[in-house]
């Protein structure tokens, strides 16, 4: 069952990226492009997506457990620190050059582009670089506690 | 960085995708209590083949839910859609991306979804300033590049 469902799951995610047009470099790079032909799009699948979140988040969170596991793990870190800026800001210039976040590179991987199939597995390289570097300290600032 | 490839606006299509994703985010919620990010999904279901701190322990869905990533288009393909896809050519750029998205990701703790989609929609203040941080950086590169480099 948890198979089952996790597949559906990453397939009405799949479709939803294909859809939507978020699947497409192009217009992910677009979207980014203020300056230029910019394609507002992508600010429709963000609402379209966040609004559908937070609605049906409420509504599952009633139940006291989720239906296939023992309990909702929820990220309960609140600290805007280095590695959460320091990510977040190399992860904007890795989209601006190659318009693919994780999700898309995934679903764009069996459409066999070159240019995909260069970037997952860079991709993957660089998950685990970085979760080495989290994990060593790398960032945290001199002398803090940890 | 190739030119611009002109894309139409489409926003009922893109509104109806994100309804989908959303979706998405609310079946792995109500299912396995957990936040869809594809960055950690993908770690989680890392940590299966090699030691990866950090990474989720359970990683049978998570296979799963990236399986369900990859049939879409085929699935969408087979029923007779089509799936429209301008990917960069530059593969030493691409190369490059993939590199910094990974770690960015890795290192952020999250990316679109997880950060965007998902803590947008839990209205945590970490995510939004995430967000806000990759949204800037991606405007401000692509900028860069296509407006002062002029498509290098």
């Amino acid at each position: 069952m948890r198979i089952l469902w996790g597949f559906l799951s990453g397939l009405v995610f799949g479709l939803g990226l294909v859809i939507s047009g978020m699947a497409d470099p192009a217009k992910v790079l677009n979207f980014l492009d203020l300056a230029g032909s910019w394609d507002p799009s992508l600010a429709f699948v963000m609402g379209g997506a966040t609004v559908t979140a937070f609605i049906g988040y409420r509504l599952v969170w009633k139940r006291s457990t989720p239906v296939l596991d023992q309990a909702f793990d929820i990220p309960k870190s609140r600290s805007i620190d280095r590695p959460l800026l320091t990510g977040a800001a190399l992860f904007g210039i890795g989209w601006g050059i190659g318009g693919f976040c994780p999700g898309p590179a995934w679903t764009a991987l069996p459409l066999l582009a070159p240019g995909t199939l260069i970037f997952l597995p860079a991709m993957l390289v660089g998950l685990w670089g970085g979760a080495q570097i989290k994990a060593l300290g790398l960032l945290d600032a001199k002398g803090a506690a940890t | 960085m190739e030119m611009d490839t002109q894309t139409a606006f489409t926003p009922w299509a893109s509104l109806g995708g994100g309804v989908l994703i959303g979706l998405s985010a609310v079946m792995v919620m109500g299912i396995f209590g957990r936040i869809a990010g594809i960055a950690g999904i993908t770690m989680g279901a890392l940590g299966g083949i090699m030691p990866l701190r950090g990474a989720g322990s359970d990683r049978d869905w998570r296979w799963a839910f990236l399986l369900g990533l990859l049939a879409a288009p085929v699935i969408l393909i087979a029923a007779g859609g089509t799936v429209t896809q301008t990917v960069p050519q530059n593969l030493f750029a691409m190369a490059i991306a993939g590199l910094m998205v990974g770690t960015g990701t890795a290192l952020g703790s999250g990316c679109t979804s997880g950060h965007g989609v998902c803590g947008l929609a839990r209205l945590s203040g970490r995510s939004l300033v995430a967000v806000a941080t990759f949204m800037t950086a991606g405007f401000v590169t692509v900028f860069l590049l296509r407006h002062v480099l002029g498509g290098v």
